[in-house]
């Protein structure tokens, strides 16, 4: 029997994803190769930004064993709210700042009522995602935010020169937090409130703060996403990230992210998200109709959790019988 | 793990069978087996002159076998009424329900056991002795020809026993035959036609009560073994008979020269986990042995201690020094270590790294501001590993992967990496394997000879009388006395654990 956490098998969600996504590049660099584009890479990179920091947020409650369906709405607030700074007169650097104060009073006020009040996050993050959005429709009527002043747009950047500097600081984002989920206490203790929250707090760990700060990081990653995808626009609209909370669980949950907390990784979210990322075009790419995307991210994340589910079993069998072999 | 051995039981028609043994003596498997939750792979079961095969829940409900459990099971937010007809109605799911007729067989079942209840109330509003009188209802309504009643009065009041006792009579008049579990002994002896003790799953005498003689002197007489005579309010026999075995575990425990105090309680309590006026002290490199039924308080006094619990009263002293414990950190950081009972639920993060595991309580020490050290953390980790001799593959390995013994000495480890001076252990080798035991048995022993003090809560007599230095036994909440290593006999602690004194017998009603 082997039951040796080899460290191919614990990372073998990741090694499935990068696999999968040689796979889809290889055969659309056979089959379209226009697809390799500098152009097409270049929007797919900045279309997926704001995507990978809102998933590195929801990694982040994820792992706590909680979940933020809100994102959407607090990133269509951010990004009216982003214009509405701009139009102020506010410094780009102010805009985004103030961006990012707007999502993190969001995310807290959805990790307050979790972490405090005890209400299940998905009904927390469920009513604040559909008064997030209603509300922000009867203010802005609708209406789009327009004229925004120059100096917005990519950051009063070139456009060649902002994709280079927003790719290196994400880059730096991500390699900050995988590197600190590991070796800063704080990092062991989200891990160790989704893992066994009674554990948790019997080893001394506030788990009720790490779970409001969590929501807390949520909300302002969002807040920032929702800046850097605001500036590649000439106008800002009242509408934006519909749906942006199920590309997030899903790459999440893709990443191999455990729903139920304690288990994942930043590289898997990272992964999940360019999987997720680059299936969308391809289908536009191989001449499959663009209204395929959504039900294939579905089918995705089933075959993610089933993925899951199978290999619990398993471990749970595993683990059970080593009981009476071993010690 | 083998729970029950070789188990002769047997229940005639308008009998009252008493179960009784000590913690872990197997009566729950018994009567799970019984009622078709378990199934036994050996021997026979026999109802009415039929060998039963395998039995499950629903065959051993159309046997007639019910069980009332110690916490009735009803549906809160559904009527008496609706409760009893749930348990008894069967039919497709879009039949007409004949509420009138619904209603009317729960008042017949209700007034048959001699009470009286609206069979419209909500079963949530119901106290504690009516929801069993519905539980009752439920299976006299089944038709039960034989009623397992678990500890049936463990949360009733002195007027409420004798209510129920009268149902119980109502009964056995009616013809049918009851296995009555109960800790309180006097109980058995008032209700029981005979008592069954089971010791170490296996079932070492049946005892007669004669009835006719039940107001002046009772006479027992053990079937298995030649025949005894007891006298009534003779309990401390059936107690010899629960416990009366040899220390057959040779413990590692060396006496101690115990040293200064470093713990005392005075007056704790916490009305809200029933735990009162508990005042003990405990001194350096002492082991105190917290004996008790499962249920006496003990565990809920641990976790006021460590702070999970708010206490509501009396003072906790460390070294001399008065501290305030209201939460874990706090506890921590007052050099208090527990290791709690479900190793599953509370004790180790199934998730993290063995190396995580050990270090999560102490993180402070292996990082330097806020940085774990990585390469410390996993020294650290490899040397408990090594000292008690945890079967990891790695300091890396997941411990949700370990098996149970090395999952409690990660446990244990973690809080030692505390370096605490006190350390509660909730039932430490509950579910380990033999050799995982004794184990740690002997790190325990290192541990107090290193100057640590233990405070050990533990179930099995055995383990208590090995390993304690003192042993306080908790009865209702609170310490019904403490008994000296050389003074404890396992008698004498089952004596203090179920009220009755060796020198001072019971009154009964």
């Amino acid at each position: 029997m082997n039951r040796r956490p080899n460290r191919l098998i614990a990372r073998r969600r990741e090694i499935a994803v990068a696999l999968s996504i040689l796979f889809l590049s290889a055969a659309l660099a056979i089959l379209r190769p226009s697809y390799f584009s500098l152009e097409n890479l270049n929007d797919l990179l900045l279309a997926n930004m704001p995507v990978l920091i809102t998933a590195i947020g929801m990694t982040l409650v994820v792992l706590t064993g909680e979940i933020d369906i809100s994102v959407g709405s607090t990133f269509a607030v951010c990004s009216v709210a982003a214009g509405v700074f701009a139009k102020l007169g506010l410094s780009i650097v102010w805009v985004a700042v103030a961006t990012c104060a707007v999502g993190t009073a969001i995310g807290a006020v959805n990790g307050a009522l979790v972490a405090y009040v005890r209400v299940p996050s998905i009904v927390i993050t469920l009513a604040m995602m559909v008064a997030l959005r209603d509300g922000l429709r009867w203010i802005t009527q609708g209406a789009w935010i327009q004229d925004l002043p120059t100096g917005f747009q990519w950051f009063g950047m070139t456009q060649t020169a902002y994709p280079i500097v927003a790719i290196s600081s994400l880059l730096a984002l991500q390699i900050v937090i995988s590197w600190g989920m590991q070796h800063l206490s704080a990092g062991r203790a989200v891990y160790a409130t989704g893992s066994n929250q009674d554990a948790a707090r019997l080893a001394g760990i506030n788990t009720a703060v790490v779970k409001l700060t969590v929501f807390v990081v949520a909300g302002a990653l969002t807040g920032w996403a929702s800046v850097l995808n605001a500036v590649r626009f000439s106008q800002i609209p009242s509408n934006a990230g519909i749906g942006l909370e199920m590309k997030v669980i899903a790459a999440v949950v893709v990443g191999g992210a455990a729903i139920r907390g304690g288990r994942g990784t930043f590289t898997g979210t990272l992964l999940g998200v360019i999987l997720l990322g680059i299936i969308g075009p391809a289908l536009t790419f191989l001449g499959v109709s663009a209204y395929w995307e959504r039900a294939l991210q579905g089918g995705i994340i089933l075959a993610a959790v089933a993925f899951d589910a199978i290999g619990r079993h398993r471990s749970a069998f595993t683990a059970s019988s080593s009981l009476s072999v071993a010690s | 793990m083998q729970a029950l051995e070789s188990v002769s039981f047997d229940l005639g028609a308008g009998e009252v069978h008493a179960l009784v043994g000590e913690n872990g003596a197997g009566k729950s498997t018994l009567i799970r087996i019984i009622a078709g939750a378990e199934v036994a792979d050996a021997g026979t079961l026999t109802i009415g002159g039929v060998t039963a095969g395998r039995l499950d829940p629903h065959t051993a409900r159309t046997l007639g076998i019910a069980t009332i459990y110690q916490q009735p099971a009803l549906f809160p937010d559904l009527t008496v009424a609706e409760n009893i007809a749930l348990a008894l109605e069967s039919g497709h799911a879009w039949r007409r329900i004949d509420w009138p007729r619904r209603r009317q067989r729960a008042c017949d079942l209700v007034e048959r056991l001699g009470a009286s209840l609206d069979p419209d109330r909500l079963a949530g509003t119901l106290s504690m002795p009516e929801q069993q009188i519905v539980e009752i209802a439920k299976a006299l309504g089944a038709d039960a020809k034989i009623l397992i009643m678990d500890e049936p009065t463990a949360s009733l009041s002195d007027r409420e026993v004798t209510r129920l006792f009268g149902i119980i009579d109502v009964l056995r008049r009616q013809g049918a035959g009851i296995i009555y579990i109960s800790h309180r002994l006097e109980e058995v002896f008032e209700i029981a036609d005979r008592i069954t003790v089971l010791r170490d799953g296996e079932s070492v005498a049946t005892l007669r009560i004669d009835r006719e003689g039940r107001s002046g002197v009772a006479t027992a007489v053990v079937t298995q073994t030649q025949p005894r005579v007891l006298k009534k309010g003779d309990e401390n026999e059936l107690i010899r008979l629960m416990v009366g075995r040899e220390l057959a575990a040779v413990f590692p425990k060396r006496p101690v020269q115990p040293g200064e105090v470093v713990l005392e309680l005075r007056q704790f309590s916490n009305r809200e986990a029933g735990v009162r006026d508990v005042s003990l002290t405990l001194r350096k490199g002492e082991i105190l042995g917290l004996a008790g039924l499962v249920g006496s308080g003990r565990t809920e006094l641990a976790e006021t201690l460590f702070g999970l619990r708010p206490a509501s009263g009396g003072t906790i002293e460390i070294r001399g020094v008065p501290v305030h414990i209201e939460s874990p950190e706090r506890a921590i950081g007052a050099g208090i270590g527990y290791v709690p009972e479900d190793r599953r639920r509370h004790g180790v993060v199934p998730e993290l790294s063995v190396a995580a595991n050990t270090t999560l309580a102490s993180l402070r020490a292996v990082s330097r501001s806020g940085f774990i050290d990585r390469r410390r953390e996993h020294e650290s980790a490899a040397q408990y590993v090594r000292d008690f001799r945890i079967r990891t593959p790695s300091v890396t390995a997941e411990v949700g992967s370990l098996s149970g013994g090395n999952q409690q000495k990660v446990a244990l480890a973690r809080w030692l990496s505390t370096k605490p001076s006190i350390l509660v252990l909730d039932e430490p080798t509950q579910g380990v394997d033999v050799g995982a035991k004794a184990e740690i048995h002997g790190l325990m022993q290192n541990l107090v000879e290193q100057g640590l003090s233990i405070i050990m809560i533990s179930s099995e007599l055995h383990e208590i009388l090995g390993m304690s230095d003192r042993i306080a036994v908790m009865r209702g909440g609170t310490i019904a006395g403490t008994l000296a290593r050389d003074e404890a006999t396992p008698d004498g602690i089952m004596a203090l654990a179920l009220g009755h004194a060796a020198n001072s017998p019971a009154v009964h009603p």
